[in-house]
C-alpha cells in the first residue's frame, strides 16, 4: 500500500503540471454539474417553495381541474364542508394570482405572485419579522425575503401592487405588515395579502367589486394526526363531492412545468457526469497506454498487480478530489457574484449528492485503464509478449 | 563452487500457423555462484526468450528451471512475482527506470517493494550509487541522466537486494563503446565481488570478454560454448572453435551435440 502510495504521489508531483491541467478538466466537469444542479435546485424551489412550506398537509383541488391551481376554483360552501371531518384540524382558502411591484427608477417591475390568504389559518405563512395578517380585508400585506431584499422593504414601509383590471393597470398601496422566509411560487418572489384585499387586487377581466365571499383556488388542509395522511386524504375526497385532495409533493410536482423542468435539468447534469466518466476514463486510459513499457518493466522486477492498479486508483482519486476542490471553490466565488435574481440555490444535500456523484465517476472512468494496466505483460520489458 | 541456476531441457514452442516452432530447444545450463555467463547468438536465435524464462516472466513448454533449490515451474504467478523481486535482479535494454523517481529513489524502489525500506537499506543503496560513481547524481531524474548513468543505476537497483541471479538484457546497446565498455566491467566486477549468477544477453561479441562463460545460441539451441581462455574469433567462425569439456563450462551432457 505504501509504495502504490509513493509511486502514486511522485508521479503527480513530478508531472504536476500535467496532472494539474487534468484537474482543471475535472474543476471545470464540477462548475457545470454544480451549477446546474443549483440552478435545478433553484428553478424547483422557486417552483414549490410555498406549496412545499404550507402548513397543511393536504390540498384540495376542484376534482376536473387536473391539479391545476390556476383552473381549479373552489367556493366556501366546500370549505366548510371538509373542515367539519373528523380528524381535520383547520383549513384555509387560497388564491394565486400574478401581479407586480413597480420599481422607481427602472422600466421593468418585479414580477410577483399574489397569493390570498385567510389571516391565522392554513396558508397564511408565519412572520420571521414583524406580524402576521390579522383581518381578511385590510390594506396589509405580508411579503417574503427575496421581496424585501429587492425592494429594500422593511416593516411598517408600504409597497404599491399593479394589476390589470379590464384594459387598464391599477395600483394599490398595500402596508407591510411582515416579513415570511422565502415562499416562492411560480418562480416568482411572494406577497400576501388577506383573501378578500386578494379577490379586490388580482387582475380581472372586467373591473368590478370583488365577491362578498370570494371563491379561492385551492384549500389547505391541515389535519390532526399527520401519520395518518393517506387514510384522511381518501376520507376527505370521499366525504365531499368534486374535488381531489393531494399531498403537498404531488400538489407541487403538478405546478406546470415542474417535473419537464426538473427532468431537463437532471438529463443534463446525468450527462455532464456521464462526459465526466468518459474524460476521466479518456484521460487515465491514454496515460496508461503511455506507460505500457514502464508498467512492464515494473512488473518484472516483481511488482505485484495490486500495487500498480491501486497506484494508478490512488492518482485518479487525486487528481478527482483536487478537481473536484477546485471546481466547488470556483462554483462558489461565482455564485457569490450572480445578481439573487438567477435562481441559483445551493442546497447542501443535492450540492454533497453532486459532489459525491464526481467523486465516484472519477474512479469509474478510471477502470478501464486499471484493467488495462493489470493485463500489461512483464514480458514487454524484454521487448516480447506471451 | 555452490549451484545456483539449473536449468534442464528448457525447450518453448509457439505455434506458427499449422506448424510449430522452437523458439528456445533442449536447454540445459548449470551457473555457480560467482560466475558472468554471457549470452550471444543473432537475432532470433532465442537469447531473450531464454533470458525470459530463466527470470520466470515466460513459462517453458518443458523442462524445468531451479534456482537456488526453486523450481520456478511450480510457483504460480503471484509467487514467481515475489520471487523475482527477491532473487532475481534486472536491467533492460530500454525503459530501465521510472522515469518519475530519482535515481536513488529508483534504487529504493526495490527495498519498498520488499519491505526493506529503513535506515540501513537506505544507507546501503546510497553506498551502492556512490560505489558506481553516481554521488553527484543520486537525485537527479532519469531524463537528467547520461545513457551509461542511467545503465550504472539500473545494475544498481539490481543488486541492492543481493539477489542469487542477475540478468541484462542488451545493457549496452544504447551506449557509446566507452560506456559500454565501463557498465559491463562494473556488472561484472559486482557480480564476481558480491558471489551472484550473472547472465547477460549481448548482440556485441567485444563486450564478452569480461564474462567468464560465453553460450552462443542458434535456432533456440546452445550451439557452442567458449571459455575467456579461448579466441573470441571462435564466435565469429566456428572452424577456430575447440571442444570444451562439459564439465568444466557446466552443460549438461548433450548440450553440445548440436554444435
Amino acid at each position: 500500500m505504501f509504495t502504490a502510495i509513493h509511486l502514486a504521489l511522485k508521479e503527480v508531483w513530478r508531472n504536476r503540471g500535467r496532472f494539474l491541467l487534468f484537474s482543471l478538466v475535472v474543476a471545470l466537469i464540477t462548475l457545470l454539474i454544480l451549477f446546474v444542479a443549483a440552478l435545478g435546485e433553484g428553478l424547483g424551489s422557486g417552483n414549490r417553495e410555498y406549496l412545499e412550506k404550507l402548513n397543511a398537509e393536504l390540498i384540495a383541488y376542484q376534482d376536473t381541474a387536473r391539479l391545476s391551481i390556476a383552473s381549479s376554483r373552489i367556493g366556501c360552501e366546500k370549505r366548510r364542508e371538509i373542515r367539519r371531518i373528523e380528524g381535520v384540524r383547520e383549513v384555509g382558502a387560497i388564491g394565486f394570482a400574478s401581479a407586480s411591484i413597480p420599481v422607481s427608477g427602472q422600466d421593468e417591475p418585479l414580477d410577483i405572485s399574489l397569493i390570498g390568504v385567510e389571516p391565522g389559518k392554513p396558508g397564511a405563512p408565519p412572520a420571521v419579522t414583524g406580524r402576521g395578517l390579522l383581518r381578511r380585508n385590510a390594506d396589509e400585506a405580508m411579503i417574503d425575503r427575496t421581496v424585501a431584499l429587492m425592494m429594500r422593504l422593511r416593516v411598517g414601509d408600504w409597497l404599491t401592487v399593479r394589476s390589470i383590471q379590464g384594459n387598464e393597470d391599477q395600483f394599490y398601496d398595500l402596508e407591510v405588515v411582515g416579513i415570511s422566509d422565502s415562499r416562492k411560487y411560480g418562480l416568482r418572489s411572494s406577497v400576501f395579502v388577506p383573501i378578500v384585499t386578494w379577490d379586490k387586487i388580482r387582475p380581472k377581466a372586467v373591473v368590478g367589486p370583488g365577491e362578498e365571499e370570494p371563491a379561492c383556488n385551492v384549500v389547505a388542509v391541515q389535519i390532526e394526526d399527520p401519520t395518518q395522511l393517506d387514510p384522511l386524504r381518501q376520507l376527505v375526497q370521499a366525504r365531499v363531492s368534486d374535488i381531489e385532495v393531494v399531498d403537498r409533493k404531488t400538489a407541487y410536482e403538478n405546478t406546470p412545468g415542474y417535473t419537464e423542468q426538473q427532468s431537463t435539468l437532471n438529463t443534463q447534469n446525468g450527462f455532464a457526469l456521464l462526459i465526466g466518466v468518459l474524460v476521466i476514463g479518456g484521460f487515465f486510459q491514454i496515460q496508461t497506454l503511455q506507460k505500457v513499457p514502464q508498467i512492464g518493466m515494473l512488473k518484472a522486477i516483481g511488482t505485484p498487480n495490486l500495487v500498480v492498479a491501486l497506484a494508478v486508483m490512488i492518482q485518479i482519486v487525486v487528481v478527482t478530489l483536487l478537481g473536484v476542490a477546485i471546481g466547488s471553490l470556483a462554483t462558489l466565488g461565482l455564485a457569490s457574484v450572480f445578481p439573487p435574481n438567477i435562481p441559483i440555490v445551493f442546497e447542501p444535500r443535492s450540492g454533497a449528492m453532486a459532489v459525491a456523484s464526481i467523486l465516484l465517476m472519477g474512479p469509474l472512468g478510471g477502470l478501464l485503464s486499471i484493467r488495462y494496466s493489470l493485463r500489461v505483460e512483464p514480458l514487454i520489458a524484454l521487448g516480447l509478449s506471451s | 563452487m555452490e549451484l545456483a541456476l539449473e536449468a534442464r531441457s528448457v525447450t518453448k514452442t509457439y505455434q506458427v500457423g499449422d506448424g510449430t516452432v522452437n523458439a528456445v530447444d533442449e536447454v540445459d545450463l548449470n551457473l555457480q555462484r560467482g560466475e558472468f555467463v554471457a549470452l550471444v547468438g543473432p537475432s532470433g536465435s532465442g537469447k531473450t526468450t531464454l533470458l525470459a524464462i530463466l527470470a520466470g516472466l515466460l513459462s517453458p513448454t518443458s523442462g524445468n528451471i531451479m534456482i537456488d533449490g526453486h523450481d520456478l515451474a511450480t510457483m504460480r504467478e503471484a509467487e514467481r512475482a515475489r520471487f523475482r523481486r527477491r532473487n532475481i535482479g534486472f536491467t533492460f535494454q530500454a525503459n530501465n527506470l521510472v522515469p518519475y523517481l530519482t535515481a536513488l529513489e529508483n534504487v529504493e524502489l526495490m527495498l519498498r517493494l520488499n519491505r526493506e525500506f529503513n535506515g540501513a537499506g537506505r544507507e546501503r543503496a546510497r553506498e551502492l550509487l556512490v560505489r558506481l560513481g553516481m554521488e553527484e547524481r543520486l537525485n537527479a531524474l532519469p531524463r537528467q541522466l547520461s545513457g551509461g548513468q542511467r545503465q550504472r543505476v539500473s545494475i544498481a537497483r539490481s543488486l541492492i537486494n543481493q539477489p542469487t541471479l542477475v540478468l541484462a538484457d542488451e545493457p549496452t546497446a544504447s551506449l557509446d563503446t566507452e560506456r559500454a565498455f565501463q557498465v559491463v566491467e562494473t556488472l561484472a566486477g559486482l557480480v564476481h565481488e558480491q558471489n551472484r549468477v550473472g547472465i547477460m544477453v549481448t548482440h556485441d561479441l567485444r563486450m564478452v570478454e569480461y564474462a567468464d562463460r560465453v553460450v552462443q545460441l542458434l535456432d533456440g539451441r546452445v550451439a557452442r560454448i567458449v571459455s575467456p581462455e579461448e579466441d573470441l574469433a571462435c564466435l565469429a567462425d566456428p572452424a577456430e572453435c575447440s571442444m570444451i569439456p562439459t564439465d568444466v563450462l557446466g552443460f549438461e551432457e548433450g548440450a553440445q551435440n548440436d554444435n
